[in-house]
């Protein structure tokens, strides 16, 4: 039996089964032993008590999406499992474990002609003080996938810490009757040893990476209002900003919120929010307003479906429009694309050194998908990329804020520093800042506005191109890891392909685009929006080669890599 | 307005609140004037200049009697015990209006030199300090003389007609 | 409030930016101007480090005109601006200004959490009932009864009591003004911004172009009175029975103003990643 490189577990359950945690508990622990992998989670729309499965990858390297089907299932329950239907899918080599008191088998499973295992999870939990069978089930795949009890053990006591001592103790036993009742249980694969890992790893999410690296950039100052799925970078920023001098401030409404970081950026604080479609749709005047007067802001949209109230825990790629074309007026501004969980980190970092170093509002569009996975990722390479906006300094004579220069940016005079007086305003204004309607001026600020983001030097980071062929995968956002993973597996197959996925979103990059399909003959894009924003925006503003393929649908089923390799596949001529 | 007035104990005092009545007005014209030329009434913008130059060179005048003193210091401690607590000089700038003729001007004047007349003769009857009734009496020629000056001006500019503040445009929205 | 350096004495007019104002002779605003320069010299406060934020409105135009630094927002939102600018940097001396309309209307949810908040700042708000920079539309505060192209005949509405929305909300300081009285309101305004927390200043300013009827507000006026209270609940009982143009200080609250955490500890940023090392 070959050594598989990879493994995909789903652990399903509802009404407060722990589901979640058991998967957590398993990559956590899986990481320890080695391990990369990628932890994404599916439920239903209740608060509490509503079903919800843990899907879990686990491989020798890093890797950026889930596979496409799952080699072991375990159902603690299967209530309302067939909301799963499209994102669990096993095959006729899957292993699937179901507790018999649970009843039939969901058509997820009956469907799929897998092999199916009986054990009594949660009769193996009643024997335990306050035993639950999530742990149960934890055993269960601790067992078939030759982890140690040991590594789980000690997750379990680090993990279950603040609920006490009973429930490790009963967590533990509930894991080691879980391993007892595999006995006998194959998995039916043979899985390499993970490589020992030279390089630091850590266990993060995207939304996580996002605060970071926004503290890394610079940012000390973050306004915001929660909601779904950006609250986690909120909750990490709340305690972590104090802690290097900072402050998080939670706003009555979106409104507020970019109202408040343009404030604070207007008194030198590098600022900060974080949001998701309908919150961007809130503060897109105020971002006008930021772009108008030059005021350095970063704003992270953690897109989901839409539109209006959408999918709020699903993951879509269709704010690039709002992103982009949002704002009423031209007003042009950075927009940037996070790809993948570690390059949450860098893109965000980037984001607040090009807002801060052009005077002007970055929009940072990650997505759910990236935003609430949890991954085992080698830690990212430290970047020099701090926020250092041209400040103005003592000077006399009357001080210009907005004075017409080569490369387009004015030194900022802050708050305090004498003689900088201004009035910042969203008003057509002169070089003083005073309003005017005279079209010089309109012009020459439009002029200004539009030359300092062109005419920046924004180095190899604009995009992530790698490979080479006649054909290019164009893609961006969170799928470069799966169109990354579908040209790896075609190079097996003996096809080249290049892959080219912008970061920088805006201001286009027309030369270096031409450049990257030099030798490319045909382009497939591949987006998930249901009306193929990326595709319409390529064409908009890049030439394309004549032959263009779409790759596109909406949320809320991710775009797995062997659908990209099959339209890559079919393409071959 | 209240009758009651500021505690005039001595000179210095007085000469503070006299050069800060004389410094309000420059301000209050100067503030009148720009709006005039703003709103494109140079007529009166050149009225209020006027008006402004006159009280600046009271003010200067003031001045230079003080001397040393600290007239902005010693002022603002005297200015909440004001009558109704403004300047009796003041000129409402609530009476303003962009196509006020030179009549409207003047008479606002008038009525801020009457208030500033009586102010004066207040403090010249009711001062005990013989040097303060001495410099209050000759405040209150000093106004008296503005007073007869506005109503000379007054007879070059009669009341104008009733129509005086028609505009031919409506307003016009701005943002 | 900021501290107040060492330099000469500084004067109304050192805070007077050359900018002419284009508010129409007549407008209170102009009262309202003259009263910010006054209280700012009484206080001594440093131009540089005294910040005026506005947000939309023939009012909000009012930071041009100083020479502090100045932030004309977006319409309703000068309160947020504030409050990220404060908490970012409560060296500043802060002072919002706006009018009925986008202080009370679009602004209002701001307008709410402001005064909960209770950030050290000053909210002088130019109420002259209508819209002006519109052309004359109803705003909050405009009187049930008065004709409009929007609402012909009157809104029928109740307006707003703003005072009393401020009390409730939390503010430490509620005052009333009146522009033509500058001298009394520069006095009023020095004390809103001495007072700690969040200090709200209405002052009523007329509209001369659409509601020349206001021109009959100086024979209206009258000093509160009784002295300011600082029992919100009397406070908001005496100013829900008034006649709407009492003059003076209404309320003086003790509540601690809001406490910003900035700048507590200086960690290195790269012992945050501990939280995520394997």
């Amino acid at each position: 039996m070959p050594e598989a490189e990879n493994v995909s577990i789903a652990i399903v359950g509802s009404g407060g089964a722990g589901a979640l945690t058991a998967g957590n508990l398993l990559l956590e622990a899986a990481s320890m032993a080695g391990w990369h992998g990628l932890l994404t989670r599916t439920v239903g729309p209740q608060i509490r008590g509503g079903e919800a499965a843990a899907l879990v990858r686990l491989a020798s390297r890093p890797v950026e999406c889930l596979a496409d089907r799952f080699d072991l299932l375990i159902g603690i329950d299967w209530l309302n499992a067939n909301r799963f239907g499209a994102e669990i899918e096993v095959g006729p080599n899957s292993l699937v474990i179901t507790d018999p008191s649970s009843g039939d088998l969901p058509l997820l499973v009956s469907r799929a002609g897998a092999r199916v295992v009986e054990v009594p999870i949660k009769e193996v939990a009643k024997t335990i003080h306050e035993g639950r069978p999530n742990m149960v089930a934890l055993g269960l795949a601790t067992s078939l996938l030759g982890l140690s009890e040991d590594l789980l053990s000690t997750v379990i006591g680090k993990r279950l810490a603040e609920k006490g001592q009973t429930a490790i103790d009963a967590s533990r036993a509930g894991l080691k009757a879980g391993i007892a009742a595999a006995a006998g249980l194959d998995l039916g694969m043979h899985l390499a040893a993970p490589k020992p890992c030279a390089a630091q790893r850590w266990f993060v999410s995207g939304n996580e990476t996002t605060g970071l690296g926004a503290i890394r950039g610079g940012i000390r100052f973050a306004a915001a209002y929660p909601i779904t799925p950006a609250s986690e970078i909120l909750e990490w920023l709340a305690p972590n900003l104090p802690k290097v001098g900072g402050v998080l401030f939670q706003a009555e409404d979106e409104l507020a919120a970019i109202n408040m970081i343009i404030g604070a950026s207007f008194g030198g604080t590098p600022a900060m929010t974080a949001t998701s479609g309908p919150g961007l749709a809130l503060m897109i005047e105020a971002l006008g307003l930021a772009t108008a007067a030059e005021i350095p802001i970063v704003v992270v949209d953690v897109m989901r479906a839409g539109p209006s109230t959408g999918i709020p825990t699903k993951s879509e790629q269709a704010d690039l429009n709002i992103a982009v074309y949002g704002l009423h007026g031209d007003a042009p501004h950075l927009v940037l694309g996070s790809q993948s969980i570690a390059d949450c980190l860098f893109t965000t970092q980037w984001a607040v050194h090009l807002a801060e170093a052009l005077q002007a509002p970055a929009i940072v569009l990650s997505d759910q998908f990236i935003g609430q996975a949890v991954a085992v990722i080698d830690r990212p390479a430290d970047i020099a990329f701090i926020g250092q906006r041209a400040a103005a300094l003592p000077q006399a004579g009357v001080y210009k804020r907005y004075a017409i220069s080569a490369g387009g940016v004015s030194p900022m005079a802050i708050p305090g520093m004498r003689g900088g007086q201004y009035t910042a305003d969203g008003l057509t204004h002169n070089e003083l800042g005073t309003p005017t309607s005279s079209e010089n001026d309109h012009r020459a600020q439009l002029d200004k506005r539009r030359a300092k983001l062109e005419q920046f030097a924004y180095g190899d980071h604009w995009a992530t191109i790698e490979g080479d062929g006649e054909l290019a995968v164009v893609t961006w956002g969170s799928l470069t890891g799966a169109a990354r993973e579908a040209i790896e597996q075609v190079h097996g197959d003996g096809l080249n392909v290049r892959l080219i996925a912008p970061r920088l979103l805006f201001p286009i990059q027309s030369e270096r685009f031409t450049a990257a399909l030099d030798g490319i003959k045909r382009i497939l894009v591949v987006e998930q929006s249901h009306s193929g924003q990326f595709h319409r925006y390529l064409r908009a503003h890049y030439d394309l080669p004549e032959d263009v393929r779409v790759l596109s649908r909406p949320g809320p089923l991710p775009i797995r890599p062997s659908e990209i390799r099959q339209a890559i596949m079919q393409w071959r001529s | 307005m209240s009758t009651s007035i500021p505690a005039i104990f001595n000179l210095a005092d007085l000469l503070a609140i006299a050069y800060q009545i004389e410094a309000d007005a420059v301000e209050r014209y100067t503030l009148l004037a720009d709006q005039m030329e703003t709103h494109n009434n140079p007529e009166l913008m050149k009225v209020f200049r006027d008006l402004a130059r006159a009280e600046g060179i009271h003010a200067e005048e003031i001045r230079r009697l003080a001397g040393d003193i600290d007239l902005t210091g010693r002022a603002n401690p005297l200015r909440s015990g004001w009558p109704g607590g403004e300047s009796p000089e003041e000129v409402d700038l609530g009476a303003a209006h962009y196509l006020m003729t030179p009549w409207h001007a003047l008479q606002l004047s008038l009525a801020g030199e009457k208030r500033a007349l009586a102010f004066f003769t207040s403090i010249a009857d009711t001062a005990k300090d013989a040097k303060v009734k001495e410099m209050a009496a000759e405040f209150v020629e000093e106004e008296a003389e503005h007073v007869n000056l506005v109503y000379r001006l007054l007879r070059k500019y009669p009341k104008p007609a009733d129509s005086w503040s028609r505009d031919g445009d409506p307003p016009s929205a701005q943002g | 409030m900021s501290s107040v350096e060492t330099r000469t004495a500084c004067k109304p007019g050192d805070y007077k930016s050359d900018i002419k104002p284009i508010w129409c002779p007549g407008c209170g605003d102009y009262h309202v101007l003259l009263s910010f320069t006054r209280a700012f010299a009484q206080l001594g406060l440093v131009p540089e480090e005294t910040v005026v934020v506005s947000g939309i409105g023939c009012s909000s135009r009012i930071p041009a005109y100083t020479s502090c630094y100045g932030f004309h927002g977006v319409h309703g939102r000068s309160l947020a601006l504030a409050t990220g600018l404060k908490v970012s940097r409560p060296d500043l001396t802060v002072v919002v200004a706006s009018g009925d309309g986008d202080g009370y209307s679009i602004g209002g949810n701001h307008f709410l959490h402001a005064c909960r908040r209770n950030i050290d700042m000053t909210y002088v708000v130019m109420d002259n009932r209508v819209y002006g920079m519109t052309k004359g539309q109803p705003s909050p505060t405009t009187e049930p009864d008065f004709d409009t192209a929007l609402s012909p005949g009157g809104t029928g509405l109740s307006p707003f009591h703003p005072l009393v929305i401020a009390l409730a909300a939390g503010a430490n300081f509620v005052a009333r003004a009146f522009s033509g009285e500058p001298n009394g309101t520069a006095s009023i305004l020095a004390e809103a911004i001495r007072h700690p927390g969040f200090s709200f200043v209405e002052v009523l300013s007329p509209c001369v172009t659409f509601r020349p009827d206001e021109r009959e507000w100086k024979n209206l006026m009258h000093p509160a009175p009784v002295a300011a209270t600082g029992d919100p609940g009397k406070a908001a009982r005496r100013i829900m029975t008034d006649d709407g143009f009492n003059i003076g200080i209404l309320y003086r609250g003790s509540r601690r103003p809001f406490q910003a955490k900035m700048g507590a500890t200086r960690v290195d940023p790269a012992e945050l990643e501990k939280d995520f090392a394997l």
